[in-house]
């Protein structure tokens, strides 16, 4: 009976689940090859420090995408800002509760640049933001041209990616070893999930909506919890969670929260959807546009931040690529070309993926030319994917 | 008598649903200009679409004869293989290639792999000569006018020997001067030996030029009339075209008409940029509160521009005039302010730009109101569920649950999501454009009474409609549109269809 569920659940939301069962093999299939230390605390903290950078990307570009445009010019303005980060505070001496926020407003004005020749002008936003591309990477060589690579020395900035939160209690014994304070996240954050759950499952039935079997149900909330509560226990192991893993879930809990649950998310949608029904509903495609963009500028300025504290410095070859790892990690992450579709949490997921690939190949020792063909094979798949259970659907 | 070039024999063609051709049969005989006349959704661009070959054979019964030997269809290429071509109100041509790269294009002259310019140009001067066409053929179609363009068009047709020309409404998009020339080139065409079956509106046009003309209505072939023997007069036509009676379809309202005027448009213009021509032509008109408002026309006569352009112009057109709600005088940038001054408008395409069909019914009937719904500009799920459900109810949407998508509804249901999104904004004047289109007679019914309600209540309407007997049987007042203008205005209760459709061919 609960099989049979089970099964049918599974076969009616493999759209939705099919990336978290993908990123359990790969995490299963590294961790085996490696004789386990893929899964070692050590090395799944360093992977969500590295995933950072390129998830807060992914996360403003699903937004893009799903209004159906593209911003190829994050990659080299994360780059170009993290240097315009290191700049202020090394020679311009600014401290770095203003270094940060001015680079994420100078985030949202080149993101509001792009989104002006796109809603404004009509410009298609690939030809746009090409021209970022070109011109915030020059701006980065530019910057870093008489000095080269640009050592921060601040380490409140570096701690942002290189540090972890602080412990309690760090004389107590039980848990000799453990990150406390991050065991005690953990579990508040699985009880409050379930606690969700629960709630929102009452008032589905409440108003009569189809809701999951209640044996299915119970599986899938054991399993979220083993899972969260397995990957607190990892983190704790080491040093706890870093304040890169902070950062990112607080955006992206922001993020899905603005997407989910309020006006502007759903204009969005609306917006990606159908552009024409949206605007004869009195929603102005134009704003969403210049908003959507203006959020990626930010987001990539924020990326620029964790990268050159991760580095502790900003180099010329900063942020390249980025962009097209982002876009990758968007689309595994389940984002639909055609527009309206895709969600945040997704995008992680997909960035997450990603970054297991480089990091679990980089261990086993695989060189670069195969890992580069592994990841290309990797997002056509998750692609193929997408459109057959679409098609299976109709 | 001569023999026939094309016959077809009991043509029977269903959609879901719908019974769009019913044993129709239709025979041109060689070298005829003939006529195919009927209201819009007689079925007369399914017929010519089965002819085509955009319906393979097998997806409707009954036979087509192409001189006398039967036809399969498999394709748009096989028709056009034995010599019939179909050019459509949409021009198929590539604006950014020159006039001669059109004209051969998808039949190019190689020598070689290579193709040959010298000769096709040549051919392409020849075939422009035949249209009459005096144009450099290296030009870029998209700079000529509409006009050029249809000749460009037909002039690619002849390039491919056609036996057989279609033209679906080549007038519409046409000025007077555009049409009458092309009216004199299918007559060329015919001294040169061309068969043209046309679909037309202007009945004008159609008694000017046809040979022979054949009605459709309802799916159904009424009759075929010579235009030797004087029986082609616009009367004839119309009567054969409305031919059936209103029956009781319509339910009554009580008549507690205000005289307070909700709505007015003064002089109000329209200008296409991308078309480049006047779309709207000094339209003036008034709705009083709880008035429903009908405005009669055939397809392309300018109402859904009309609609569109003073719900805040998305096309935007270059406007002019003055546009009066509750007395006051407004100016609308986008349909933003328009909906705030109380207008609604519910698009004549569903699916293009009407719903998002991929969200759910409960995220399309809130959608241009969840300002109303959101504290703080966060959503209250709960309170959303509640309107949605309130809606399915009042409106009675079949569907499992308001978090099915859209796009898995019936026509029908979906029209009335499309109307529970407006009433959830709650305007003061109402634009249905098409409202019943595609939709089956019961769910119009609930229309109907969905629309009587909302009346009685002190909304007004304005239904933009094709039907004929919907238009007179729903309305008040009806104003009739043909080419962008105002043609007349009559009292629904005393106007017959026979009236409206002569103002609306006029």
């Amino acid at each position: 009976m609960i099989i049979a569920d089970l099964r049918k659940t599974l076969r009616h939301n493999i759209r939705d689940y099919g990336m978290y069962i993908a990123l359990f093999v790969i995490m299963a299939f590294f961790t085996v090859m490696t004789q386990g230390i893929f899964i070692s605390s050590r090395n799944i903290s360093n992977l969500m420090n590295q995933t950072g950078y390129i998830a807060v990307l992914a996360i403003g570009m699903t937004l893009v995408i799903v209004i159906r445009h593209i911003d190829l010019s994050v990659g080299f303005l994360a780059g170009f800002l993290g240097a315009v980060a290191a700049i202020a505070m090394t020679s311009w001496g600014l401290p770095v509760g203003i270094a940060i926020p001015l680079v994420l407003g100078l985030g949202v004005l080149a993101g509001l640049a792009t989104g002006l020749l796109v809603a404004k002008l009509g410009i298609p936003s690939f030809v746009a933001s090409l021209a970022g591309w070109l011109i915030y990477r020059g701006a980065l060589l530019m910057v870093t041209l008489k000095t080269g690579t640009i050592i921060i020395t601040d380490n409140v900035f570096n701690a942002i990616g290189n540090g972890y939160i602080p412990d309690i209690f760090p004389e107590i014994e039980i848990f000799d070893g453990m990150h406390k304070l991050t065991l005690l996240l953990g579990i508040i954050v699985n009880i409050w999930f379930l606690f969700r759950s629960v709630r929102d499952r009452k008032s589905k039935i409440a108003y009569d909506f189809e809701v999951l079997p209640k044996g299915v149900f119970i599986i899938k909330l054991v399993f979220i919890s083993v899972l969260l509560l397995l990957i607190t226990w990892n983190l704790a192991g080491y040093n706890g969670l870093s304040w890169t893993i902070v950062i990112v879930l607080f955006v992206v809990v922001l993020y899905d929260f603005i997407t989910q649950q309020t006006v502007l998310g759903r204009h969005i949608y609306a917006v990606g959807g159908n552009p024409e029904a949206a605007e004869l509903s009195g929603i102005s495609v134009k704003k969403i546009t210049l908003m959507v963009f203006g959020s990626m500028g930010m987001l990539a300025g924020l990326s620029g931040i964790l990268f050159a504290s991760r580095l502790q410095s900003a180099t010329t070859t900063a942020g390249t690529l980025f962009e097209l790892d982002a876009i990758a990690a968007a689309y595994i992450g389940g984002v639909s070309a055609a527009g309206g579709v895709g969600k945040v949490t997704g995008s992680l997921v997909g960035a997450i993926v990603y970054m297991s690939l480089t990091s679990g190949m980089n261990l086993m020792g695989t060189d670069i030319s195969s890992q580069y063909i592994v990841r290309g094979a990797v997002l056509a798949a998750a692609v193929i994917f997408d459109v057959y259970t679409r098609k299976a659907k109709r | 008598m001569n023999k026939p070039i094309l016959e077809m024999r009991s043509i029977t063609k269903t959609f879901p649903g719908v019974k769009a051709l019913s044993e129709v049969s239709f025979g041109v005989a060689r070298g005829e200009i003939h006529c195919l006349v009927g209201e819009n959704g007689a079925g007369k661009s399914t017929l010519m679409k089965v002819l085509s070959g955009v319906y393979p054979h097998g997806d409707f019964s009954g036979e087509i004869l192409l001189d006398g030997i039967p036809q399969r269809f498999r394709n748009i290429a096989d028709s056009e293989k034995v010599g019939i071509a179909i050019i459509y109100q949409e021009l198929a041509l590539v604006p950014e290639m020159t006039v001669f790269e059109n004209i051969l294009l998808g039949n190019e002259i190689t020598k070689g792999i290579s193709i040959d310019w010298n000769e096709t140009l040549k051919r392409a001067k020849e075939m422009l000569a035949r249209v009459n066409l005096d144009v450099e053929p290296a030009t870029r179609v998209k700079d000529l006018g509409v006009g050029k363009q249809q000749l460009v068009e037909i002039a690619k047709a002849l390039s491919r020997d056609v036996k057989l020309l279609i033209l679906d409404e080549p007038t519409a998009a046409l000025n007077e001067a555009d049409c009458d020339n092309l009216l004199d080139i299918l007559k060329d065409l015919k001294r040169q030996g061309v068969t043209s079956i046309m679909i037309s509106h202007k009945l004008k046009e159609v008694i000017r030029i046809a040979d022979t003309v054949t009605v459709l209505r309802d799916g159904e072939t009424i009759c075929t009339l010579s235009a030797t023997e004087g029986a082609v007069t616009e009367p004839v036509l119309i009567k054969h075209m409305v031919g059936r009676e209103i029956d009781d379809v319509f339910p009554k309202r009580k008549h507690e008409r205000s005289s307070e005027v909700v709505f007015e448009a003064r002089g109000w213009n329209a200008w296409d940029q991308t078309l480049g021509r006047a779309v709207l032509k000094d339209i003036s008109f008034k709705v009083a509160k709880g008035e429903i408002v009908g405005f009669a026309g055939l397809m392309g006569s300018g109402r859904t521009e009309l609609a569109r352009s003073l719900f805040g112009n998305p096309d935007e057109y270059k406007t002019s005039g003055e546009v009066f709600v509750g007395g006051q005088a407004m100016r609308f940038q986008s349909p933003k302010d328009a909906i705030k001054a109380g207008l609604a408008y519910a698009s004549e395409d569903r699916k293009g730009n009407g719903l998002v069909l991929i969200q759910d019914v409960k995220e399309n009937i809130t959608l241009a109101n969840l300002k109303a719904l959101s504290r703080r500009g966060t959503i209250d799920d709960n309170a959303e569920i509640k309107v949605a459900n309130k809606y399915r109810d009042a409106l009675r949407i079949k569907t499992p649950s308001i978090d099915q998508k859209v796009l898995n509804l019936s026509g029908g249901n979906q029209q009335k999501v499309s109307i529970a999104k407006w009433l959830y904004v709650n305007p003061r004047v109402l634009i249905l454009d098409e409202p019943t289109r595609g939709i089956d007679v019961g769910a119009k019914y609930e229309i109907y009474m969905i629309m009587n309600d909302l009346v009685a209540q002190g909304m007004s309407i304005i239904m933009i409609s094709s039907e004929l007997p919907e238009v007179l049987g729903m309305s008040d007042r009806v104003y009739v549109v043909s080419q962008g203008r105002i043609t007349g205005e009559v009292s629904a209760a005393e106007a017959d269809q026979e009236s409206v459709m002569r103002l609306a061919t006029m």
